[in-house]
């Protein structure tokens, strides 16, 4: 069980590690010219004036807060699927209840026009 | 033959323990030997891979794809490649240095690791845990967390802009694919991808769960952001979005894992769609289901670029409005649906399909009404509005 | 010191130094990311527990959605790429003993309950099992059904009131003129 997960770790430092060699021979390959137009930050070859900073829309926030709360419910659900062979009828009705619920709360935010991307 | 797989792993333990090593430590070490060959096979398939996708496209669109290097233009990604690594890696000013060489180098690891939980042959499979469908999901956020840093770290208003509406639009559509992945989830009773592949011994879920299928790929495609989804890095758009700044194998490493990540998409959605190894003769001879394996993904494969290429690019309103609009609502009705179904259907084999299929065409057949009504209740809204410019009509066409 | 003691301390180490680093960082981006590295570091402890099913739910939840969240929220704010000021006050020495002495406290309790903990519970249960029996009493009647669906309740009462506090165009507390 522990070598299990030993082999997820092994493919995630591997993961890590492969691309930094890919990375590193280049570093090592590529010609090294610094200069000031080089480091410039790229704006469709115009100067950038003022500081790099975007206010974000607070539309981004209810995205992200919208799709925690799936997560969270698809975390409940999972060992109730994982389970499903060995539910009765009403127990599976019963995490139907708990989905419709959630479906209740996307319904309130698509008539408040959270959903809209503005 | 029966064997294959754990033939050539004790054969190795037995070498490395008449070497004289403890068997814990040979263990570990054959797992790592395998991950490190699991990790470059996966890594190095993208060679073959933006090969196929440039001639395939290209056929798609009457002409010939890359021909001049090599055979068929097979050296071509190759020559890519080396050109790549020959380009000067350039820094902007201000940028924070270790998170932007880190962006990259979490894009790929997150892919790879999905490698890891893959059951490629019966007995062939990296990491056999039971939450690998879960591990899958958490594992593909990863990735977004990497988008998410290589924006930020550019110091450049437009990289940050494209990373987070990037970011959005992968949070957006990260929804029904986990609803979507409940289903096999149920079907199957088990979260480990090694029992998903077993459970579909007579029945593909393609066949039980066809709607859920389609909405995985839907969704996977918007995931990995390329085919009709692809807004937030068309040069026509943003100007490649969030990796602008990046040059040479930093940029190589995010295109190299944006194709490897659309191949694994098709990868999950053989295995947990189309049966994985499963196939004629497969439990007899693992090789047999390897074979099949590497062919239903690549079926799969052909059908993610088939779209890319035939689909025009949607806005991003459109692709939002798609997403919690339609997708998610039709998501969870699949969801309760194919719970309730497959508790009321009593009896296994043909029953249950026949269950399963007509349910999915019922949930079909109203969602197109729904559509129906939903668009003609737009084009009346509309109506009054397409009236006013001509004032010389009847009475009642201005009283709408 | 067998393989897991090491790399349980390693872990440790690396979760503890992460979580300092989270609340003394100068800037509020890089306090983000230290946190999904302490965040990451509990997901290889619960490894290390034998619980799979937690680390990769620790991952999914914290990791994806939560440390994306603050992030974003971190971004909504002015003070992002800048440095901010020093992060420690003229009373840290002050607020330094009195964690110690709550950290004292709790390895004295800790420390007395491991030696009557019951060890058979989590070593009995095979992973699959175990899952399997948390699926069932999710929805048992005699469980946890109750909380359950008050969870389902929970969340959307979170989402309803996140919607009423954070929505933009109509009126919200937050209208802003960006892209």
């Amino acid at each position: 069980m522990a070598l299990q997960w030993a082999f997820i770790g092994f493919m995630f430092l591997i993961g890590l590690a492969l691309p930094s060699a890919a990375i590193i021979a280049n570093q090592i390959i590529a010609p090294r010219k610094p200069s000031k137009t080089k480091s410039e930050i790229y704006e469709c070859g115009m100067e950038t004036v003022g500081e790099t900073w975007v206010q974000l829309k607070g539309q981004y926030y209810i995205f992200a807060l919208i799709f925690l709360i799936f997560d969270i419910e698809a975390v409940f659900l999972f060992p109730w699927a994982a389970a499903y062979d060995k539910l009765a009828l009403y127990m599976v009705l019963e995490g139907v209840l708990f989905i419709l619920i959630l479906a209740g709360g996307l319904l309130y935010a698509w008539r408040k026009g959270a959903l809209e991307w503005v | 033959m029966v064997d294959l797989f754990s033939g050539i792993d004790q054969f190795l333990k037995d070498l490395l323990i008449g070497l004289g090593l403890q068997p814990a430590f040979v263990a570990v070490l054959l797992k790592f030997a395998a991950a490190a060959v699991l990790g470059t096979i996966s890594v190095s398939l993208a060679i073959v891979l933006i090969w196929v996708e440039r001639k395939l496209v290209a056929r798609i669109q009457d002409r010939l794809g890359p021909n001049r290097v090599g055979p068929f233009g097979l050296l071509q990604t190759i020559a890519d490649a080396l050109k790549l690594l020959t380009k000067e890696v350039l820094i902007p000013d201000g940028a924070d240095r270790i998170v932007f060489r880190l962006a990259p180098l979490l894009v790929v690891a997150s892919v790879v690791a999905v490698w890891a939980v893959m059951p490629l042959a019966p007995g062939l499979i990296g990491s056999d845990v039971n939450v690998g469908l879960l591990y899958v999901i958490s594992i593909g956020a990863v990735g977004t967390l990497g988008v998410m840093l290589a924006g930020m770290s550019s110091n450049n208003k437009y990289a940050l802009l494209g990373a987070f509406r990037t970011v959005a639009q992968m949070v957006s559509y990260a929804v029904p694919m986990i609803l979507s992945l409940l289903v096999p989830t149920l079907l199957a009773g088990s979260m480990g991808m090694a029992a998903i592949v077993e459970a579909q011994g007579q029945f593909p879920f393609l066949l039980l769960a066809p709607l859920a299928a389609l909405i995985f790929l839907i969704s996977s495609i918007a995931e990995v952001g390329r085919g009709p989804f692809d807004l937030l890095e068309a040069e026509s758009e943003i100007v490649a979005g969030y990796h602008i700044e990046y040059s040479g194998m930093t940029f190589g490493m995010f295109f190299v894992g944006e194709f490897v990540h659309a191949f694994t998409i098709s990868a999950l959605t053989a295995v947990i769609f189309l049966g994985g190894w499963q196939g004629p003769g497969a439990q007899a001879y693992p090789l047999l289901g390897l074979l099949y394996f590497v062919l239903k993904t690549s079926v799969v494969y052909f059908i993610v670029i088939w779209v890319r290429g035939t689909f025009p690019r949607i806005r991003i309103d459109q692709m939002n409005a798609f997403n919690w609009k339609f997708i998610t609502p039709l998501a969870l009705v699949v969801l309760m649906v194919t719970a309730v179904v497959d508790k009321l259907a009593v009896g296994g084999g043909f029953t249950r399909l026949a269950f399963h299929l007509s349910a999915n065409g019922i949930i079909v057949l109203l969602t197109l009404v729904a559509l129906r009504v939903y668009a003609r209740a737009t084009r009346q809204a509309q109506q009054p509005a397409e009236e006013i410019p001509s004032p010389v009509q009847q009475p009642e066409a201005a009283g709408g | 010191m067998t393989v897991e003691q090491v790399l349980f301390l390693i872990t440790g180490a690396v979760t503890l130094i992460a979580a300092v680093m989270v609340v003394t960082s100068p800037r509020l981006v890089h306090a983000g990311l230290w946190l999904i590295m302490a965040l990451a570091g509990m997901a290889v402890l619960f490894v290390l527990l034998e619980n799979g099913f937690l680390a990769v739910v620790q991952v999914a939840i914290y990791i994806d959605a939560i440390a994306i969240l603050i992030i974003i929220t971190v971004m909504l704010t002015r003070a992002v790429m800048r440095e901010t000021e020093p992060q420690m006050n003229r009373l840290w020495v002050l607020a330094g003993l009195g964690a110690s002495m709550l950290f004292a406290g709790l390895m004295a309790i800790a420390l007395q309950l491991g030696a009557t903990a019951p060890a058979s519970l989590a070593a009995v249960l095979e992973p699959e099992a175990g899952l399997e029996l948390l699926g069932r009493s999710l929805v048992d009647v005699d469980a946890f059904i109750l909380p359950f669906e008050v969870a389902s309740v929970l969340l959307v009462a979170a989402l309803i009131g996140a919607i009423v506090v954070a929505m933009v165009p109509r009126g919200g507390a937050s209208a802003q003129d960006g892209r």
